[in-house]
């Protein structure tokens, strides 16, 4: 453990507002602990470059997952674990679910937050291409007030946001699906737990009047940020389902490869995630070929 | 039926309630007063010439303890095989992980900027870090030539065979280093003072090893260097050389500080960057067939890279090199087996012992020589496995009554090969993105040391009675996991006849337990198992002639006959020494005779499923059937297997070492890809027991076995599946066999 835990100062606020007002005051200084499960890593390797920690994790009006007709709103401080058990995720955002599933192990699950991994910036984290795919909204606060950002452009680059120093991350919102709906995630990681991904794919799809009505492809691991396949999915959305074969399975492999920018690292190597990105795509669209040949709406 | 008392029954480990409620004491949960913290600064360099050592600003460096390779009075270099290692680098830099200076504080995390702050002046030298290029000495970086060792086997006449072969295959096979991963890292506590000696306690193997280490380290008699064996969390290989540099950091540091406890753990990434892993391979063999399939020829070039020093490196490569022919017949051999430095750190013992390197090579080079000669794997094996009577490559004769070709049937029936296969194969010939296939491999391991390295031993183990009335193992066998306590105590009581509690194994101390040698190649239940067994019967005889006994007995009037004979003459203790068997030779110097004085042999059978669209590889069905003498606890024996079948997976799909500039680049269990349990398939285990009479209650040695039949069974299973792709080297990651698959689509 090279962690230098007597240089850190863990200041716990007893309210968002006087978190708020330590990020606006001293702006920059403080760094947000959630779970802490993406900055122990760090720690313990004695890299991480912060000594100053805003200890998030008591704050309880971040947390709590909320229903409304045309939304589900999710607490920054929603853990991996929270996701997994609710009913209503589990209907309606499978995706996700299966992302908090693959995520770290058990412990890791009952610790670690939705707003954590995505504020942490990796591309490699799990959560992200179900939160792209699912075309959700973070809302960002400060003292000045609050924002929505759509998740889609938060990232700008390598771990970098468009989140403020005085800002924090207090609600994710995804619009309920509903309808003919269709959900891919695959995380190829080698092992089946406790891996990172090289490769992570999420789709969602809903087919209406006998065309694919959405379509959004959310990547992990391909990139410096987690992105959507922009090219790919206007390939594929709008088309009508009796024209999709074969050949457009074979195009939108090919514009994924216009989609993402691999890099080889420790992990793997640029031409396996090229690879592999185009073959679960091909995975994916056949799959949602042969789901959409027979509509099912849900209740 | 079992008529024995515990031979052969599932007893529970002895050291398990201690383990599962946390009592056992590790070396990093002992604090002693006036400890301070040790910390090793590293050459980061991988050659070069140490030129200067700079104390950066901001430490208060006098409050430290430092050491550097000019307070060493004793010998610099660490005791093994060659003296070749320093504990310090003095000027020359040979790899990246070279320890030059030691800090000592009690305060850790000063201890930690500290460790930073040291800039160490090197003027780097071009290094070398790849095998071929060591053997073709396009720098010399170790010695004349880069050779650690050379060893030639040579049998009958190959070169005569080639003109009339009706096949010649050839192939080159290659194996990763692979980390050994046990679940406690490497550490040390260490007192040295000048006038009364050292004394440590460390996760060790091999209390003897660290033991000589010390003692040429601080030039030292025997008696003044005490090594005690903490609780130790796994070693695998891995804690069988390295203690010595770690205990001798520790003592140092504590001498320099005048007598105060020194204390050295290494954390996860230390731990796996520095410390040893399994010796990387390349095989080439040229191999020569008649029509029928009956192997004629076998000339075998085996390479591994040894890394910066020699360690144990001979030795690996000698075994490696024995079993380079697998368990075949053949008439004429040649097995040229060289070992080379490369500016890596050592590598070292891990479970197998060169071993898993050359039977890789060879399980791969039968099913690919049968593909070639467009024959069945399975006829080709029959044809040329080993019998009684037979000899190998060493020219030792089998004496054993084996039966190879049942025990390859009996595996294959067990994984249901031919129905399975012709369902692959009907499966296959469907779109499905996944294929399947099926695969085997034939092997064996020698048990015990290679050649006279026992007799060189001459291990001594004893068995003690106690006041309390019960027996104490004194060996200095060490437990880490692999069930050496509860082993060594059901031999003992059996022999006794007396319940297993009235059996303890002494904590591996050098102050009180003979040396019998390291924890290492086998050998602990069947060569120190043996030890105490005659020690054991010695102990009885003593009790049955001086008359506190008679037989038949219950255990209670066992150990009231100790406590009768310690009160009249105080101490009652046995021992044994071991003595080659009659029968066994061995010719060092030109590599032929008994290699070892058995082996145990198996055949492991895997389905496989291969996903073709990540290129991933999931283990259907594993079946690891061997012959292993007697069994002596089958819940232990089982989970010997299966946890090296597990190693084996790992190290035949996903534990690659990343290398940058001679160091490992993914030293943390998220980077490096080791199987967990959702990974690994339902490890089926058999054994066909057949008592070997020179083993204790019929036992061989079972702990490596495992290591060596998965990695080829693995491939063997995916060339099956895949038909079009012949892989050759291990770890076949998923980016490795996707560039396989795409160069065989053209």
């Amino acid at each position: 453990m090279k962690g230098q835990a007597p240089s850190c100062t863990v200041h716990t606020p007893a309210s968002l507002v006087g978190a708020l007002e330590i990020l606006f005051a001293e702006k920059g200084t403080w760094r947000p602990l959630a779970g802490g499960t993406d900055l122990m890593v760090p720690f313990a390797a004695g890299t991480l470059p912060f000594t100053r920690f805003l200890n998030l994790w008591g704050l309880d009006e971040l947390r709590g997952i909320e229903i409304s007709p045309e939304n589900i709103s999710l607490g920054a401080l929603t853990t991996y674990a929270d996701v997994r058990s609710h009913s209503l995720l589990r209907a309606e955002f499978p995706n996700l679910v299966q992302s908090a599933r693959v995520t770290g192990a058990m412990a890791i699950q009952n610790r670690g937050t939705l707003a954590g991994n995505i504020a942490n910036g990796s591309p490699a984290a799990d959560t992200p291409p179900s939160l792209l795919a699912y075309g959700a909204e973070v809302q960002l606060q400060s003292l000045a007030g609050s924002r929505w950002v759509p998740y889609e452009s938060f990232h700008t680059d390598y771990k970098q946001t468009v989140m403020l120093p005085e800002e924090l991350i207090t609600r994710i919102r995804l619009p309920r699906t509903t309808g003919d709906t269709f959900h891919f995630f695959r995380k190829v990681g080698t092992r089946k737990a406790q891996a990172i991904s090289k490769v992570c794919l999420a789709a969602y799809a809903r087919a209406e009047e006998g065309r694919v009505a959405e379509f959004r492809l959310g990547m992990g691991s391909v990139a410096p940020v987690p992105l959507r396949a922009l090219t790919t999915e206007m390939l594929i959305q709008g088309q009508r389902l009796e024209a999709l074969d074969d050949h457009s399975i074979a195009e939108a492999k090919q514009a994924l490869l216009e989609d993402i920018r691999p890099i080889d690292d420790i992990r793997s190597t640029a031409s396996y995630r090229r690879k592999v990105s185009a073959n679960v795509l091909g995975q994916l669209l056949e799959a949602m070929i042969e789901r959409f040949k027979r509509p099912q709406i849900r209740a | 039926m079992n008529p024995s008392l515990h031979i052969g029954h599932s007893r529970i480990r002895k050291e398990g309630r201690a383990k599962v409620t946390g009592a056992a004491q590790y070396t990093d949960d002992v604090c002693m007063s006036g400890m301070l913290y040790g910390a090793t600064v590293r050459s980061r360099v991988a050659r070069g010439i140490l030129k200067g050592i700079e104390f950066g600003e901001g430490i208060p460096w006098d409050e430290f303890i430092i050491v550097t390779a000019k307070d060493v009075t004793g010998d610099l270099y660490v005791a093994l095989i060659e003296q070749d290692q320093p504990f310090l680098a003095l000027d020359r830099i040979n790899h990246p992980e070279e320890p030059v200076v030691l800090l000592a504080h009690e305060d850790r995390y000063l201890l930690e900027k500290a460790r930073a702050a040291v800039r160490l002046i090197i003027e780097p030298l071009p290094p070398l870090f790849d095998l071929e290029e060591s053997l073709a000495c396009r720098e010399v970086i170790w010695g004349s030539d880069n050779s650690f060792k050379d060893i030639l086997i040579e049998q009958g006449d190959v070169d005569s065979v080639w003109g009339a072969a009706t096949h010649i295959v050839q192939g080159e096979y290659k194996t990763g280093a692979q980390e050994q991963l046990y679940i406690e890292p490497n550490g040390a506590i260490a007192v040295a003072k000048a006038e009364e000696g050292v004394t440590v306690w460390g996760s060790l193997q091999c209390p003897y090893y660290v033991h000589k280490a010390l003692k040429h380290l601080f030039n030292l008699p025997d008696e003044k260097v005490r090594v005690i064996q903490m609780e130790t969390g796994g070693g695998f290989g891995g804690k069988e050389d390295y203690p010595s540099l770690i205990a001798g950091h520790a003592a140092l540091l504590s001498l320099k500080s005048g007598g105060r406890p020194v204390k050295i753990v290494y954390d996860r990434e230390e731990d796996m960057v520095a410390t040893t892993k399994r010796h990387p391979s390349r095989t080439r063999i040229r191999s020569a067939f008649d029509a029928e399939g009956q192997l004629l020829a076998l000339d075998i070039d085996f390479a591994l890279d040894g890394g910066a020093y020699l360690t144990l490196t001979p030795v690996v490569l000698s075994r490696g090199a024995i079993h380079a022919g697998g368990p075949y017949r053949c008439p004429n051999t040649r097995i040229r087996a060289r070992a080379v430095a490369t500016n890596t750190p050592p590598h070292g013992a891990f479970r197998g012992f060169g071993a898993p390197q050359s039977l890789f090579a060879i399980e791969r080079h039968m099913n690919v020589a049968a593909a070639e000669m467009g024959m069945d794997p399975i006829a080709l094996r029959k044809q040329n496995l080993l019998k009684m009577g037979d000899s190998t490559a060493t020219g030792q004769i089998i004496k054993e009554a084996i039966d190879l070709p049942g025990l390859l049937d009996r595996a294959l029936e067990k994984l249901d090969y031919t129905a399975k296969q012709e369902s692959c194969r009907v499966h296959n010939a469907s779109s499905s993105p996944i294929k399947r296939g099926v695969g085997f491999a034939s092997f064996m391991h020698g048990c015990g040391f290679t050649g006279a390295g026992e007799s060189y031993l001459a291990s001594v183990a004893g068995v003690e009675g106690r006041e309390d009335g019960k027996i104490h193992v004194l060996a200095a066998a060490t437990e880490m996991g692999q069930g050496a306590n509860t082993i060594l105590s059901q031999v003992v009581a059996e022999v006794l006849k007396v319940p297993l509690e009235y059996v303890e194994v002494a904590r591996p101390d050098t102050a009180l337990v003979p040396d019998s040698g390291p924890t290492v190649a086998s050998r602990t239940t069947m060569v120190v198992g043996k030890l105490v067994q005659e020690a054991a019967i010695g102990l009885r005889q003593i009790l049955l002639q001086a008359g506190f006994l008679s037989e038949p007995y219950a255990g209670e009037a066992f150990s009231n006959a100790v406590k009768q004979y310690l009160a009249k003459n105080g101490h009652l203790k046995a021992y044994s020494q071991y003595s080659t068997p009659p029968q066994i030779v061995w010719d060092d110097q030109n590599y032929k005779g008994d290699a070892y004085t058995t082996f145990a042999w198996a055949c492991y059978a895997t389905e496989v499923a291969v996903d073709t669209r990540t290129f991933e590889v999931q283990v259907e069905d594993f079946v690891a059937l061997q012959e292993v003498g007697r069994v002596l606890n089958p819940t232990l024996a089982e989970g010997q297997i299966e946890g090296g079948v597990a190693q084996g997976i790992g190290y035949g799909l996903s534990e690659q070492v990343v290398w940058n500039e001679g160091r490992m680049a993914n030293g943390q269990m998220t980077n490096y890809i080791m199987a967990t349990s959702m990974d690994l398939p339902r490890i089926r285990v058999y054994f066909e027991e057949s008592p070997y009479p020179l083993g204790p209650g019929g036992a061989k040695g079972i702990g490596e076995l495992p290591m060596d039949g998965s990695a080829p069974a693995l491939l063997n299973a995916i060339q099956d599946a895949l038909a079009t792709v012949t892989p050759r080297e291990i770890p076949l990651t998923p980016e490795r066999l996707m560039e396989l698959v795409e160069s065989s689509n053209g």
